[in-house]
C-alpha cells in the first residue's frame, strides 16, 4: 500500500503538487490521467523519492520514502520517467541488467540472468537486446527502458507516460503486460497515461488530476463520464460503451 | 556491467587484449624513453629519467581517472574537471606565493610542504564549493559546474591582476611554473604523490560497480538504489585529490583528459568502468610517454609538453563537438 500525505510542491510561485492525500491500495493497475501540468509527473517523482517534497509524507509499505534507505526502496518500488537520455554508452542487455543492480549489486547470478532473458522475451525485444541503445528506434528504447524496470521485479511499479513513442501495436501489448503483471504476480503499476481511453480500457481505478490536486478518484466506470473528462480537460467527449469497456470520443 | 561478451566485444578488441597490448606499449614506450639517445653515465641518465617517466605515468593516470569519473557523474562527455576551475585555481595558489614571499623563498620551500600546501588548498576548494551547493535545497549538477565556472573566471581575473603588479623578475618566475613540464618534477614529491593516488584507487576500483549505475543519470541510480547525492560527493572528493596531485606535480594540462578520455570510450564500447577506467589510464600514460620522447627525441625541444597536448586536445575537443553537432 502506497500512502500520500499532504503533500506539496511548488516551483517558485506556482504551486505544482497541492495538499494531495491519497491511499493506493496493493495490486492491481492504477492510471493517472490529467491535463498538461496537472501534477502527474511530478506526484509520481514524489512517491519515488526522486523529487524530494518540502511537505508531506509519503508512506511505501509503511517505510517513509525519505528515510529508508535507497537500496531497500529500490527492491520494492520503481520508477521510469519519460524522458531518459542516456550518454552511457550501453547495448539492450546491458541496460535491463541494470534492473538487477539492487537485488545483486552488479554481480549479477544465474537468477538474475534468468530474469533479464525473461523480460527481454515478454518485450520481444530479443532482435535488438545486443545493439546500443542509441541505434535504436524510440519505440525501441521505450521498451528496453521499461524491460529495465520491470526486470528490477519490484512490487510497486511507477511508470511515467510508458506508451510513449510506441505504435498502435506495441501500445496494445504493453498495457496487456502491465494487465497480465499485475494479475498473475500480485504487482501494483501505477501509470500517467494520456490516452483516457487507455486508462478505461486496463485500468482497475482512475486517479483524475487538475491544478495540482487530486480531482476525481474511482473505477473506469466512475472517471470516465462526460462531465468528469469536461472538469479534467475541459473538453467534451461523448462515451460509447464497446464490449463492456468505456471509450470516449473527444475528436470532434 | 554483465560480462556479456557478446555485448561488450562487438565492435572492439576483447577486453584482455586491448588492456595487454596497451600494457605491453606503454611498457615498451619507458624502455624507449629511459634508453633512447642516451650517452655517458647510466645510473645518472636512468635515475634523471626514471623521475620523469615515473611523474608521466603517475600524471596520465591521475588525469585519466579523475576525467572519467568526472564525466561519469556529469553524464556529459566533453566536461573535464578543469570546467570547475580547479587549474586556475592552481594558478592563483602560484601567483600569490610568489606575490606574497618573493619567488626566492618560495623556490627555497620544501617541496613537500608546498605540495601540501596546494593539494591541500584544491581539495578543500572543491569540497567547500560542493558542499555549500549540495547542502541548499537540491541544485543540480548543472548549477555547480556554472558556480565553479563562474569562480575560475575569477580565480583567473584574480591571478592575472597579482600577475600585473608584481616585479616583472617574479612574473617570469610565475609563468614559467605556469606551463606543465615534466622537467621540473621533484623526486621526493613523487613516493607522497604515488602513496596518495593508490589510495584513492583503491576506492574507485570498489566503488566501480556504483560508478556504472551512476553514469545512467540521476533518475535512474536512484531508482537503482544509489544515494546519488553521497556517492557524487565522494567521486567528487576523488576527483579533487587526483587533480591537484597531477596540477600540483607538473602544472596544469587542460584538454589532455578529454583526450584520454574519449579515447578510451572509442576503444572499448562499453560501460564498465572496470574496464574503461585501466584503458584510459594506459592511453594517457601511452599518449604522454610518446609525446615526451616526440618533444625531446625528434624535435630536440626540452620544453613544455602542455603546448603540444593543449594544441591536440584542442583539435579533439573541436572534433567532437562538430560530430556532436552533425549527430
Amino acid at each position: 500500500m502506497i500512502e500520500v500525505r499532504n503533500a506539496r510542491k511548488s516551483y517558485g510561485e506556482t504551486v505544482v503538487v497541492d495538499d494531495v492525500s491519497i491511499t493506493v491500495p496493493a495490486g492491481g493497475v492504477i492510471s493517472l490521467i490529467g491535463a498538461n501540468g496537472a501534477g502527474k509527473s511530478t506526484l509520481l517523482s514524489i512517491i519515488s523519492r526522486l523529487l524530494p517534497a518540502p511537505a508531506g509524507t509519503v508512506m511505501v509499505e509503511g517505510m517513509d520514502v525519505t528515510t529508508t534507505p535507497g537500496d531497500v526502496l529500490a527492491r520494492r518500488l520503481s520508477i521510469l520517467r519519460q524522458d531518459n537520455q542516456m550518454t552511457a554508452r550501453l547495448t539492450v542487455r546491458d541496460l535491463i541488467a541494470f534492473g538487477r543492480y539492487p537485488h545483486s549489486k552488479g554481480r549479477p547470478t544465474v537468477e538474475d540472468r534468468g530474469h533479464v532473458e525473461r523480460v527481454i522475451r515478454y518485450l520481444e525485444l530479443e532482435a535488438v537486446a545486443h545493439r546500443f541503445l542509441d541505434e535504436l528506434s524510440g519505440g525501441q528504447r521505450q521498451r528496453a527502458f521499461i524491460a529495465m524496470v520491470l526486470c528490477q521485479d519490484t512490487r510497486y511499479i511507477l511508470l511515467d507516460e510508458p506508451l510513449n513513442n510506441l505504435d498502435v501495436k506495441h501500445a496494445v501489448a504493453m498495457m496487456k503486460l502491465f494487465r497480465r503483471t499485475a494479475d498473475a504476480f500480485g504487482k501494483t503499476i501505477i501509470l500517467v497515461l494520456h490516452d483516457i481511453n487507455f486508462a478505461s480500457c486496463y485500468s482497475d481505478r482512475i486517479v483524475a488530476m487538475r491544478d495540482g490536486r487530486i480531482a476525481f478518484e474511482g473505477p473506469p466506470e466512475e472517471i470516465i463520464t462526460p462531465a468528469v473528462i469536461r472538469e479534467v480537460y475541459g473538453v467534451e467527449a461523448a462515451i460509447q460503451e464497446i464490449d463492456g469497456k468505456r471509450v470516449a470520443l473527444y475528436f470532434r | 556491467m554483465p560480462a556479456d561478451c557478446e555485448a561488450v566485444g562487438r565492435r572492439s578488441l576483447p577486453p584482455a587484449l586491448l588492456i595487454a597490448g596497451l600494457g605491453g606499449l606503454t611498457l615498451l614506450s619507458v624502455v624507449l624513453f629511459l634508453t633512447l639517445g642516451a650517452k655517458g653515465s647510466w645510473s645518472f641518465i636512468l635515475a634523471f629519467r626514471g623521475t620523469k617517466v615515473a611523474a608521466m605515468l603517475l600524471v596520465g593516470y591521475a588525469i585519466a581517472v579523475s576525467t572519467v569519473l568526472f564525466q561519469t557523474i556529469t553524464n556529459n562527455r566533453i566536461l573535464t574537471p578543469s570546467i570547475m576551475g580547479f587549474d586556475v585555481l592552481y594558478r592563483l595558489i602560484q601567483t600569490v606565493l610568489v606575490f606574497q614571499l618573493g619567488s626566492a623563498a618560495v623556490t627555497a620551500f620544501d617541496p613537500r610542504l608546498r605540495f601540501g600546501i596546494e593539494v591541500g588548498a584544491m581539495v578543500a576548494f572543491s569540497w567547500l564549493l560542493y558542499r555549500w551547493l549540495f547542502s541548499g535545497s537540491m541544485r543540480g549538477l548543472h548549477l555547480l559546474m556554472l558556480v565553479g565556472i563562474v569562480f575560475g573566471v575569477l580565480f583567473r581575473s584574480l591571478a592575472g591582476f597579482l600577475q600585473r603588479v608584481i616585479d616583472p623578475n617574479e612574473f617570469l618566475a610565475v609563468q614559467d611554473r605556469l606551463f606543465a613540464s615534466f622537467n621540473r618534477v621533484d623526486g621526493r614529491l613523487l613516493l607522497v604523490s604515488a602513496l596518495v593516488v593508490l589510495a584513492v584507487s583503491v576506492a574507485v576500483w570498489r566503488k566501480a560497480r556504483v560508478l556504472d549505475v551512476l553514469a545512467l543519470g540521476r533518475d535512474a541510480a536512484i531508482n537503482l538504489g544509489v544515494d546519488h547525492r553521497r556517492e557524487v560527493m565522494q567521486v567528487l572528493a576523488i576527483v579533487s585529490v587526483l587533480v591537484a596531485v597531477s596540477t600540483a606535480l607538473v602544472g596544469p594540462v587542460t584538454f589532455f583528459g578529454l583526450l584520454v578520455a574519449n579515447l578510451a570510450y572509442l576503444l572499448v564500447d562499453t560501460n564498465r568502468h572496470r574496464l574503461v577506467l585501466p584503458v584510459a589510464a594506459l592511453v594517457a600514460m601511452l599518449v604522454l610517454i610518446c609525446g615526451q620522447i616526440v618533444l625531446e627525441r625528434l624535435l630536440g625541444f626540452n620544453g613544455a609538453l602542455s603546448i603540444v597536448i593543449e594544441f591536440l586536445g584542442g583539435i579533439v575537443f573541436l572534433v567532437i563537438l562538430v560530430r556532436r553537432a552533425a549527430r
